[in-house]
């Protein structure tokens, strides 16, 4: 029963930060990309827009459900329902940390650990297209259609160097486990290189990364809604909460991608330095973004964030106080370092996929297509034989 | 629990088969294909085959019912007229016969397997990836390098056949 309990809570708490954090990507998205374009982004709704993932929620969720009379009901219902559960579910097989112990309690910083856990996700994002498909399929509208046949053709063609580069990884570890990948990643070369997949298999992550974004329908390749050639491409007849699941839908597909990669690449929780200079860094970090807050806070100048930017560094500062304290409380150290040094990492990542949205033109649909078999393909491929021949070299 | 589950999916697994057969329209047809081949996923999970699951899943339900979905799509095929009419009496009475025809098969091999040992859930262990890349490298080496070869025969074949006249 126990069992159970903790289960229960963990599922509990993963769904409620995956699920914020996929609103407040959203956030994060459009104030990146209005800072690149040199614009201030959402402002209105609360102090520097904080609040505007709140307000669009309730506007999605109080719209009309508009069904047009020209779909075929089933399907046209399904896709979303179909696109968002199967994008929230590679979450449960992650692995956010090491094993702790509070007590009499010994549990693990993940949902479920499965043997088979890198082929669960693949096997996942390999049927998620059908949420992508029937809904471009199912509306009844040109557009949409070739939206959805522009993605299930896209993501049939990117999953192939998807999948290699993610074997090469694989192949080094020895495992399919995330758990056991990560720990393979620990320890340092030299003393100070972290043991991460990231340095031997630096093809795999180029190539890993760029077919993330052609699965997760990013720019530069978001052909399936390019807005200047299909509308709104596959979701162009949803509106309300169906529009809203193919939007969070793509957002945790993004987040599932980078949480992949990390933990395939980058070492997983590991932090980057040997552990005793590890353990500041964190606080150092909150420290410094709360000393700028306050320091832009007190400016005389900036008279509309007189008590927002304060507010923000007293926040900063209490969470570097709590990592500060942490150092002496070792359960606790174990769960805010993983979960410091994951989410960065993640963090990391996807402020990489929104600097690229906010960087590179669309490609055309006949580069995107060459792109995938005779340049990434190819070159997932030579990286594949490569780590083969190695590790068969070197061990015995 | 797991006989539960097992009978669940047994369940939905020929529901959709039937439901595969009974559909008029392709996509649908295409869409209960795919319950059927993630139900036997899950089948093979019960069973021990948790690689085979995985693989079934990708393979099967990703990656070739992605194509099947996409070529009709792209031909946009619409729903199947019926091509002749069935009458009421023929149609109750035709499920009334496959029911007593499926409960004669199910006698007949009953009756002429030799008996058994029912199957435990989780006696299996020998599904994992390491066991049967173990296998397939070992026991089965030759024909898994002939269905490579026969593979790539199918390959060139399907290029030699869609190529375009020179």
């Amino acid at each position: 029963m126990n069992f159970f309990i903790i289960t229960l809570i963990k599922v509990a708490v993963v769904a409620f930060v995956l699920l914020t954090t996929l609103a407040y990507l959203q956030w994060i998205e459009r104030k990146v990309i209005a800072h690149v374009q040199l614009r201030v982004g959402p402002y209105r709704v609360g102090p520097h827009g904080l609040l505007q993932p709140l307000a669009d929620v309730v506007k999605l969720i109080t719209k009309e459900g508009l069904i047009p009379s020209h779909v075929n009901k089933l399907f046209y219902l399904m896709a979303p329902f179909v696109a968002v559960t199967l994008a929230l579910i590679s979450i449960s097989v992650l692995p956010f940390g090491p094993e702790i112990k509070i007590g009499p309690i010994d549990t693990w910083m993940q949902l479920t650990d499965l043997s088979i856990g890198i082929l669960f996700v693949l096997a996942v994002s390999s049927i998620g297209v059908y949420g992508v498909a029937l809904g471009g399929w199912a509306s009844n509208n040109k557009y949409s259609l070739l939206g959805g046949l522009r993605s299930s053709a896209q993501m049939i063609s990117y999953e192939l160097p998807l999948a290699i580069a993610v074997a090469a990884p694989l192949l080094l570890a020895n495992t399919l486990s995330f758990r056991e990948m990560v720990n393979y990643q620990s320890g340092y070369w030299l003393g100070f290189i972290p043991r991460w997949n990231l340095f031997p298999e630096i093809l795999g992550f180029i190539v890993f990364m760029i077919a993330g974004f052609a699965e997760t329908n990013r720019v530069p390749f978001d052909l399936p809604e390019a807005e200047n050639e299909l509308v709104a491409g596959f979701h162009t007849e949803y509106s309300s909460m169906n529009f809203a699941a193919f939007f969070m839908a793509e957002y945790s597909n993004m987040v599932t991608v980078t949480a992949v990669a990390t933990l395939l690449f980058l070492g997983g929780w590991q932090p980057p330095f040997p552990a005793p200079y590890s353990d500041v860094v964190p606080i150092l970090v909150f420290a410094a973004g709360g000393l700028i807050a306050l320091y832009h806070g007190l400016n005389p100048a900036r008279r509309m964030d007189k008590y927002t930017l304060p507010a923000t560094a007293l926040v900063f500062l209490g969470i570097a106080a709590i990592f500060g304290l942490s150092l002496f409380v070792p359960v606790l150290k174990t769960i805010l370092m993983a979960l410091f040094w994951f989410c960065g990492k993640i963090l990391v990542l996807l402020f990489v996929f929104i600097w690229v949205r906010a960087t590179l033109p669309r490609f055309r649909y006949d580069q995107l297509m060459r792109f995938a078999w005779t340049g990434l393909f190819p070159l997932a491929m030579f990286n594949l034989l490569a780590t083969g021949l190695i590790v068969a070299l070197t061990t015995k | 629990m797991t006989p539960i589950f097992f009978l669940v999916f047994a369940a939905f697994a020929v529901f959709c088969a039937i439901n595969l057969v009974v559909q008029t329209h392709p996509i649908a047809s295409a869409l209960s294909l795919i319950g059927v081949m993630g139900s036997l996923a899950v089948l093979y999970l019960q069973l021990g085959g948790e690689f085979i699951a995985a693989a079934q899943v990708i393979v099967y339900a990703g990656a070739i019912m992605v194509l099947f979905v996409f070529v009709i799509m792209l031909l946009n095929a619409g729903a199947e007229a019926p091509t002749f009419q069935v009458s009421r009496f023929v149609k109750y009475f035709g499920i009334l016969l496959l029911f007593g025809f499926l409960l004669l098969i199910s006698f007949l091999i009953q009756a002429t397997l030799p008996k058994a040992d029912g199957v435990v859930f989780g006696a299996f262990q020998g599904g994992t990836a390491l066991d049967i890349g173990r296998k397939l490298f070992t026991s089965y080496l030759l024909p898994f390098e002939v269905t490579s070869v026969l593979i790539l025969i199918a390959i060139v074949g399907a290029i030699v056949l869609a190529r375009k006249e020179v």
